[in-house]
């Protein structure tokens, strides 16, 4: 019997929406609690990829496959695989927690934030899981309304400056993603990733230089501009400061991941020529990233701005780790996506117990907080040595990995990136010495009330996620193994089968390319599954 | 003895869905003085039946396609997905139009009857295998629209609408009329299958076309171009949108622009198709400029139904990239992306007829403050409207612009879809606009809104649905628009 697991869970959070529609306006209560069960049952399910995970097969599984647009060559075509699994199980992870958080920040058209919320959690899911490209482009721009509506309608002070710009700025990387995929679908013949990546590795379809450089950039520009790497980052700092908390965990959560993840599915298998040409810039860029951004927040006042280029530093890890083609890099850097994912939304998720309480993210309102409220600062502790990657916290594991696996093909790379790590403490402590220690210093803060039961449930739950994920990552890792390796081993097949009828210039680089890429090429068998309709 | 002409009357079912539409509109204006002001309404319901009437013609005229009229008229499958978009959109516009004639009090009998000569002569356009019969059909069309833009009489900006149309419409025929001469002069006929053969010939025996047929072919352009608003010809449409009365805008920018494309697919592609293509780098050419004065001069709008209006003519350039492909893909494409392209802007302008209240006052953008907490059904449907003209996936605007390119891509026209899909991004942010004010401003207090009709909610419903099926569940409109591609070319 086919699994329709996956769309199950693409599609539940969609459920929800009509019967929220159905209960009146002013009934938050069950608004609340019907969009939160919707996500339980969601995350619920969602364990279930775990229990049907096979972690050797490197292949899709609980695949689905039917015609949609049969004519234009259009399938819905579902899969996960050791990339994807995670971050599916991050997105109905943090869903339910976004929704918590907003129990009571939210006031106005409480029903309109909760749909936008589901809307959102099946995008995401849905981009996770497409394995047809212009299944996965549907689902790519469908994050963007229901974010912009966020960012727009629920936001703080510039929100709707900051959700034009989000959107503005991702729809102009997408649109040529577009381009690029119907280019692709007219060399290749098919939409469907896995049919193109056969087609590719057999050298049936084999991409001129120039043009897959093009098709390279296109793809690689609307990721880029989603992860943000440095310098198009600069959407993301206001659509963060803007943005209501959940949306903002939401965003740093998952959406940025949605880049990464894109960079690490289609860019790497599809054109590893291009991508292993451009790899030097991109590195350094990523590199640039990681110590901007960590300078940038350094000096930030504002708190969740701070937290926000945090995220550009950090994803910059991410990029650098894909971009140096290592299986333990990729590991790394898949690991860090869901380390990134926990920390950072954990982060927002305290800064906006903070705003709820004050209606300020200035960090010279705040000073001396630890007096007030022990238990939300202890709290707020942990989560900021996570993030800065203390050992054995989840940060520590993924930054960990993307330096070693940097560092067997690209030494300076790792040591200029290893510097972000630094930054990252200091960034990070300095900011909470002057939020929680000390004296107080405004009069308002010396009665703030402790966290709640709702907040402590909110940050035990990120707490126990960020050791579970620091000290059990083999858990982890382990069924990321093969899909990383068949990841690699793909480049390669894709660059003989054109190197076979290859140009003098095209032979000459891969002789220059290290060998360590290739050392767990004998580990898995590989799966050259090829679906039929 | 005059002989008994059996086989034009064999041929009627072949013409059905005309015959329908003008006895229905002879009908209604026959009746008109008979009733009574108050009763006038009664006039539009017969107005819809005669639409949907069409529609039932189109049925006869499936049944048995060929040609008629001693090969006049075609009816293929082609001229039959034309017609279903043409009338689908003259029933959307009379439903819409009930409850704006009678709060702009104009309600009046002959509005409909001009509405249904309007959809025949568009009909005539997409099935005319003639020149001249095309171009009876576009006279047709544009004279009851001429006056059709002009029916709020008493209001300066419909008079400027329908007088600057009418001026420059007529010229616009008169070009049209020219290059059929020339093309007649070049080739010898004015049968569109026929200019392909002479047309091939002349390549077989003098290896190069007449020029007189390439200027023929270039003042059709000029004329047709006007027709369905392509840069440079485009100067008179946001003056004419804006001033026409809001339904008549809908039916403006979707039947015409659907009927006078499908024409000048028949035209180029199928006269000239074959003997080269010369006209590649105009269409190209008029592609970017329309596109881009389009765009960016919707940027800079703030009367939303102008806005609107610019889109429409950004739009006819993303039709054009389709059509620059010069395949049975570009055709298709074209088709789906009319069909897509019809639904929403009718959507679109029905909205704004609405919420423009009486004499149309309410057309700015600061007057959309705060729609989505005010009236928030009719602000979805809006933005779902705005969404597919954007190019949002789930929407038919969506898929229209993905088969446009992926057949403009697969001529290898890499560059116009590169410009077009950049435009499309610069479109979003108007686009958008709208919707920053309908969901992020605050609403304005003195504006108290008006019930939606029962009949306009149906016409948006359907519009509505019409958007998202043609976006989720695209397979069938596609198929028909596949099939119609093919016809065209058939002996």
């Amino acid at each position: 019997m086919p699994s329709h697991l996956l769309t199950v869970i693409a599609f539940l959070p969609l459920l929800g929406v009509p019967a929220l529609l159905l209960l009146r306006g002013d009934d938050h209560t069950w608004i609340r609690r019907i969009a939160l069960a919707v996500s339980l049952a969601e995350f619920a399910i969602s364990l279930f990829l775990l229990r049907g995970f096979d972690s050797v097969n490197p292949g899709y599984q609980f695949e689905e496959y039917y015609d949609w647009i049969a004519r234009a060559g259009i399938h819905y075509h579902l899969g996960v695989d050791g990339i994807s699994l995670f971050l599916v199980l991050l997105t109905t992870f943090l869903t339910p927690l976004a929704i918590l958080c907003s129990w009571q920040a939210i006031h106005e058209n409480v029903k309109g934030f909760f749909i936008a919320l589901l809307v959102i959690e099946t995008a995401m899911i849905g981009v996770f899981v497409s394995l047809d490209l212009l299944l996965f482009f549907f689902f790519w721009e469908l994050t963007l309304i229901p974010m912009y509506f966020l960012i727009g309608i629920w936001g703080h002070g510039r929100r709707i400056y900051a959700a034009v710009k989000f959107i503005l700025y991702t729809m102009f990387g997408s649109i040529l993603m577009l381009v690029a995929i119907l280019w692709l679908y007219n060399l290749a013949g098919a939409f469907d990733l896995p049919d193109i990546q056969a087609k590719l590795q057999t050298g049936m379809v084999l991409l001129p230089a120039r043009t897959e450089l093009l098709l390279f950039g296109a793809f690689f520009l609307a990721f880029a501009i989603k992860v943000p790497l440095f310098p198009l980052h600069t959407w993301l700092p206001d659509a963060h400061t803007e943005a209501p908390t959940a949306g903002s965990v939401i965003l740093a959560g998952v959406m940025l991941k949605l880049g990464t993840y894109g960079m690490l599915r289609f860019c790497l298998p599809l054109f590893p020529d291009a991508a292993h040409r451009m790899a030097p810039l991109i590195g350094v860029l990523a590199i640039i990233g990681i110590v901007y951004g960590a300078m940038v927040a350094t000096v930030q006042t504002d708190l969740k701005r701070l937290v926000a280029y945090t995220s550009v530093s950090h994803l910059g890890f991410v990029v650098l780790g894909i971009f140096a083609f290592s299986t333990i890099s990729i590991q790394g850097a898949i690991f860090q996506m869901l380390s990134h994912g926990i920390s950072t939304g954990a982060l927002f998720l305290g800064v906006g117990m903070l705003y709820d309480r004050r209606h300020t993210f200035e960090i010279k309102e705040y000073g001396g907080l630890v007096n007030p409220m022990p238990v939300l600062m202890s709290f707020f502790l942990f989560i900021a040595l996570s993030s800065l990657a203390l050992p054995p916290l989840n940060g520590f594991i993924g930054e960990f990995l993307i330096l070693i696996g940097t560092f067997q093909n690209h030494h300076a790379w790792a040591a200029w990136a290893a510097s972000g790590a630094v930054l990252s403490a200091i960034y990070l402590l300095w900011a909470y010495q002057r939020v929680g220690f000390g004296e107080v210093t405004v009069e308002k803060n010396r009665n703030l009330p402790d966290a709640s039961g709702r907040e402590r449930l909110i940050l035990a739950t990120m707490a126990v996620a960020i050791i579970f994920m620091g000290v059990a990552s083999p858990l982890f890792t382990r069924r990321m193994q093969s899909s990383t390796d068949s990841l690699l081993q793909q480049m390669d097949r894709v660059q003989s089968a054109s190197h076979r009828t290859a140009t003098p210039e095209l032979a000459g680089k891969q002789v220059g390319r290290g060998p360590t890429q290739h050392k767990n090429a004998s580990a898995k068998k590989i799966s050259l599954r090829r679906v039929q309709p | 003895v005059i002989p008994f002409p059996r086989e034009q009357i064999g041929n009627f079912h072949r013409l059905a869905p005309e015959i329908i539409l003008c006895a229905f509109g002879i009908v209604i204006m026959v009746a008109d003085p008979f009733v009574q002001a108050a009763h006038k309404r009664a006039l539009g319901w017969l107005g819809l039946i005669g639409a949907l009437g069409g529609l039932v013609g189109v049925h006869f005229m499936a049944h048995d396609p060929g040609n008629a009229y001693s090969n006049l008229i075609r009816a293929d499958s082609f001229s039959i997905f034309v017609h279903l978009v043409v009338m689908g959109a003259a029933a959307l516009a009379i439903l819409g139009s009930f409850n704006y004639l009678d709060h702009e009090n104009i309600q009046r009998g002959e509005y409909y009857a001009l509405v249904l000569f309007a959809t025949a002569g568009m009909g005539i356009l997409a099935g005319a295998n003639e020149l001249v019969t095309a171009f009876i059909g576009l006279e047709m069309s544009s004279i009851s629209t001429y006056v059709l833009a002009g029916f709020r009489r008493k209001a300066i900006k419909s008079n400027e609408a329908s007088l600057k149309y009418f001026v420059l419409g007529s010229f616009a025929t008169a070009f049209f009329l020219y290059g059929i001469a020339m093309v007649y002069g070049a080739t010898g006929t004015t049968r569109i299958d026929l200019i392909a053969d002479a047309l091939q010939k002349m390549m077989a025996d003098q290896g190069q076309v007449a020029s007189l047929a390439i200027l023929g072919l270039a003042l059709m352009f000029v004329g047709l171009g006007f027709k369905v608003v392509v840069a440079p010809f485009q100067v008179y449409a946001p003056d004419v949108y804006e001033g026409a009365p809001t339904p008549v805008t809908a039916l403006l920018a979707s039947g015409p622009k659907a009927a006078t494309f499908a024409v000048m697919l028949r035209i180029f592609y199928v006269s000239f198709g074959a003997a080269g293509n010369f006209w590649f780098w105009a269409v190209w050419i008029s592609a970017v400029l329309t596109m881009i004065v389009g765009n960016f001069a919707a940027l800079v709008q703030t009367n939303v139904k102008r806005m609107l209006a610019y889109s429409s003519i950004a739009h006819a350039g993303y039709i054009l990239v389709a059509f620059a492909a010069g395949t049975d893909i570009g055709i298709a494409a074209v088709l789906f992306y009319l069909a897509a392209y019809a639904l929403m802007k009718i959507g679109a302008f029905l909205v704004i007829a609405h919420l423009g209240q009486q004499g149309e006052k309410r057309l700015e953008i600061t007057d959309y403050a705060g729609l989505g907490s005010r009236q928030p059904v009719l602000a979805i449907c809006f933005s779902l409207f705005l969404l597919s003209l954007l190019g949002l996936p789930a929407t038919g605007g969506f898929l229209g612009k993905l088969f446009a390119f992926q057949a403009a891509l697969d001529s290898k026209v890499v560059w116009l879809v590169v410009i077009a899909a950049i435009n499309s991004v610069i479109g979003a942010y108007y686009y958008l606009r709208v919707m920053v004010a309908m969901y992020f401003w605050e609403p304005s207090k003195e504006y108290l809104p008006s019930k939606v009709a029962p009949t306009l909610a149906f016409a948006l419903a359907i519009a509505a649905v019409g958007t998202l099926y043609l976006g989720i569940l695209p397979a069938r409109v596609l198929e028909l628009a596949k099939v119609a591609a093919d016809s065209i070319y058939l002996r």
